[in-house]
């Protein structure tokens, strides 16, 4: 039964803070960033007019914010952060750490450009550092998208066959900072939707464990091992739990998602809110006869190999966005994935790859109908760069 | 015979230690070095948590010795981290007690918070979180294993680390003496938060200790307590003069025990004769090297600081006299 | 854990690698450690208890009489010995 819909236009990172509120919250810690703070601001005014029974913690720094959040949820609460950009590198020694721990707690990421030079703007240099920080990574495209997956984050990362935490990721300034129309759910169905948080372990006077012990190389190896499988295992529960959402809102979600593809021999791919801009120049080429459609990876972690390459089959050429540099190397990290996602199949597309909108640099649908021209040509010639940073002058 | 000086609490002499509580909080089995003074200083303090407290600990000694998987000297609910965030873990922790008392979903009274680390992990690299951790009021006790240096990785210098102190990184040289700056006043920091309790305490006193960190932890708000934590290791001293080491610190000024009790000083161990710095400098090999006027701008500093603390602590001038130490004491 | 920590598989890895029995370092002996030993001359004790409270380990256990003497955990450092206030411990070297 698909429940009550309200549509209500508000600022994205409000319906993200309403999002957290419904799913009841316990402890916060956070320190502001632009631009997560729109956020965080409003979580401290619903917790300071007692609308969200949660401590709000105004720590000192990121690095205090989630290693304060790793106190709180190992204390067995529900635990929620936010940040961006430089505040997520601060973070970085405690990131692993926290999914080492297997700490269910939901950060929100606004993506944003890491310095230097500094900037402000959105591109996804911040997480696409902590690609390898062992947490589940969930891309949005618009308000909707992160006020559901803010909400179904909480009930994958404290589901007991996953115990992982958990970031939303949504562009910078593109969704954080833009009033969108969104249908929000109500208290009594997010109830019902996530239960109460039953910590797998938590500190308890009555029954104490020991948490963080170190592991010496006889037993290291096994614990990375007990954390990669617990990764790729969270997959299953993660689209069971997206499946639950949909039936109860119609807003259904797949790890890879598609728009157009029938028939596509090229493809454009990408994460993020960049997707919408794509899938107009999608239209536009399409109109003009030319056989392309988009993919988009909503799930980076655990990466979903199968069913990206279910989405690949029938391309011949991959034309990969990637809103990230990997300096000095061969390619953006998500042109990096899926090759090598698709370097074992016998028949392979073309995947060549481009990096656009660093910083906050603007993209405008004729740009994917630049890159799909540019891309023919190269694969005609052979391709002259290992990958092209689109846009860049001089 | 010497006594146990815990200046309110007379009956707590030698003969006490048999009122003293016997079950072991941080237990038998860890691997400190033999005759560390930092893990006698856990035991105690472990022991005047008593059984109601979760522990935040941060990297270092204690814990290297304490939590190798798949085994736990902590009797305690207990939690690592990292080196520098242990008084943000331990907020975390206390405010998320706070919201499930207020939810119900905790029963009985609120545990305690203990956070610990060594010197480097207080008052170097966690310096930050431990201020934040204070001004922002949880209730919490941080307890600081002061050994005078970054024991674990190989003795380097800290900023606690004494003047004229050998460490790895404060070789002593043509060109140096060993460190060349004063020990940082943790305790003047702690108390410029003006937090309700703030104490320094020793393994050389431990009923001292004892009623010390049972009084920080009773505090409502964060409390600190700094104790010195000799470490035959790392002072290159015998391993059996870790306590004696500790009584020396306070026999001859260089680490009096006092409590600051909302701004209010007092010096809980008054020793009624002040002993030469010699005394304390001559048994550790860190200081072998130091040569005569370094010594004695050791003696001059550490009267200097002692006289301001005693103006603090409204307390009498003790007789600065040479107390001859025995060859080996 | 009943099996030897260096035979553990990923799958027997608690969650978090959390330890859940609290003063499981109790399995390890420390008392290995030791060159020399304390060694009590009980006819001089007056069981104050003073060697019990100083040992790092928690190495010295009282017997029923209300004498202290080591357990298995002592690992020789000779605290007890400077600290004992009548004297009464010597250390000897421990016989292999
Ligand atoms: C961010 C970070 N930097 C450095 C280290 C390495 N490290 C581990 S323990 C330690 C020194 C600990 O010194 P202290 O806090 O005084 O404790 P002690 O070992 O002396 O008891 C250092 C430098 C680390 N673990 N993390
Ligand atoms: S190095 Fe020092 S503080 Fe560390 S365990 Fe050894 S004696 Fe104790
Ligand atoms: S020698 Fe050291 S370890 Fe052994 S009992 Fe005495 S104090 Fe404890
Ligand atoms: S300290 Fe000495 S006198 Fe006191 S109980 Fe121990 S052995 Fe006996
Ligand atoms: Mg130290």
């Amino acid at each position: 039964m698909i429940a009550h819909k309200k549509r209500v236009g508000m600022e994205v990172s409000i319906a993200v803070s309403h999002a957290v509120q419904l799913a009841r919250a316990e402890a916060i810690a956070a320190y502001p960033i632009t631009p997560q703070t729109h956020i965080v601001e409003h979580l401290s005014s619903l917790v300071a007019n007692g609308d969200l029974e949660a401590e709000f913690i105004p720590v000192e720094s990121e690095h205090s914010a989630l290693s304060a959040c790793i106190g709180c949820s190992a204390a067995g609460a529900r635990t929620y952060t936010a940040t961006s950009s430089q505040g997520l590198a601060l973070m970085n020694e405690i990131l692993f750490i926290t999914s080492a721990m297997r700490l269910p707690i939901v950060m929100t990421v606004a993506n944003r450009a890491l310095s230097g030079p500094l900037s402000i703007w959105n591109d996804h240099s911040d997480i696409m550092a902590a690609r390898d920080i062992g947490w589940i990574q969930i891309f949005t495209e618009n308000g909707q998208e992160a006020f559901d997956h803010s909400v179904m984050a909480f009930k994958i990362a404290e589901d007991h066959r996953v115990v992982m935490p958990t970031i939303v990721n949504l562009d910078g300034f593109i969704l954080t900072h833009v009033v969108e129309a969104h249908e929000l759910m109500d208290q009594e169905t997010v109830d019902r939707f996530l239960p109460e948080l039953k910590p797998y372990h938590k500190l308890d006077i009555h029954q104490p464990v020991t948490m963080g012990a170190f592991a010496m190389p006889e037993l290291f190896t096994e614990c990375k091992m007990a954390h990669q499988e617990a990764l790729t295992n969270s997959y299953g529960p993660i689209l069971e739990i997206w499946q639950e959402w949909g039936e109860l809102t119609g807003r259904h979600y797949k790890p890879v998602e598609t728009y157009r593809t029938e028939g596509a021999k090229i493809i454009i791919m990408m994460m993020g809110s960049l997707a919408e801009v794509a899938e107009a120049a999608v239209d536009a080429m399409r109109d003009q006869g030319i056989p392309v459609g988009l993919v988009k990876i909503r799930l980076w972690r655990p990466f979903p190999f199968a069913d990206l390459r279910a989405a690949l089959a029938g391309a011949e050429l991959v034309v990969v966005c990637d809103r990230a540099l990997s300096l000095g190397g061969a390619a953006g990290p998500v042109l990096a994935e899926v090759r090598s996602a698709m370097y074992p199949l016998a028949v392979k597309p073309q995947i060549l790859g481009y990096t656009v909108g660093l910083g906050g640099r603007d993209v405008q649908p004729e740009a994917f109908e630049e890159l799909v021209r540019h891309a023919q040509a190269e694969v005609k010639q052979g391709p002259s760069q290992e990958f092209y940073i689109y846009g860049v002058r001089g | 015979m010497e006594k146990f000086g815990y200046a309110e609490s007379s009956k707590f002499d030698t003969y006490a230690s048999r009122m003293m509580p016997r079950d072991e909080f941080f237990t038998s089995g860890h691997r400190s070095c033999q005759g560390c003074g930092e893990a006698l200083a856990v035991r105690w303090a472990c022991k005047a948590i008593g059984k109601d407290a979760i522990i935040a600990h941060a990297t270092g000694c204690m814990e290297i010795v304490s939590s190798g998987m798949p085994q736990t000297a902590w009797m305690h609910p207990w939690i690592h981290v990292a080196f520098e965030n242990t008084s943000a873990v331990a907020s975390g922790i206390e405010a998320a007690l706070k919201v499930l008392k207020r939810k119900g979903k905790l029963k009985g009274p609120l545990p305690k918070v203990v956070a610990m680390g060594g010197d480097g992990g207080t008052s170097d690299i966690g310096l930050q979180s431990l201020s934040g951790a204070l001004e922002r009021g949880h209730n919490f006790t941080y307890i600081c294993w002061d050994n005078e240096a970054y024991m674990n990785t190989g003795i380097q210098r800290s900023s606690a680390t004494p003047f004229g102190a050998m460490t790895t990184t404060t070789p002593p040289g043509k060109r140096s003496f060993g460190q060349r700056t004063w020990k940082k006043d943790m305790v003047a920091i702690a108390v410029a938060h003006g937090i309700p309790y703030v104490a320094t305490a020793s393994p050389g006193y431990l009923f001292d200790l004892y009623f010390k960190v049972k009084k920080a932890v009773e505090t409502p708000g964060p409390a600190y307590i700094n104790i010195l934590s000799v470490c035959p290791t790392g002072w290159r001293s015998a391993t059996d003069l870790s306590v004696r080491l500790a009584r020396l610190a306070t026999e001859t000024a260089v680490f009096p025990l006092f409590e600051v009790v909302d701004g209010k000083y007092r010096l809980t161990v008054e020793p009624p004769k002040i002993r030469p710095i010699r005394d304390y400098l001559k048994p550790q090999g860190r200081f072998r090297h130091l040569r005569d006027p370094e010594v004695e701008f050791i003696q001059k500093t550490v009267r200097a600081k002692y006289e301001l603390l005693l103006e603090k602590c409204q307390a009498p001038f003790p007789e600065f006299s040479p107390v001859h130490v025995p060859e080996g004491i | 854990m009943s099996k030897a920590w260096d035979q553990v598989t990923w799958q027997e890895i608690e969650i978090g690698g959390v330890l859940t029995e609290p003063g499981s370092a109790r399995a390890y002996n420390t008392g290995d450690w030791r060159s020399s030993r304390p060694v009590w001359d009980k006819t001089r004790c007056i069981k104050c208890g003073v060697c019990w409270t100083v040992c790092p380990e928690a190495g010295i256990s009282e017997d029923a009489d209300g004498y202290f003497d080591i357990n298995t955990y002592c690992k020789g450092c000779g605290i007890c010995v400077k600290e004992c206030v009548t004297g009464c411990i010597k250390m000897v070297v421990e016989e292999s």
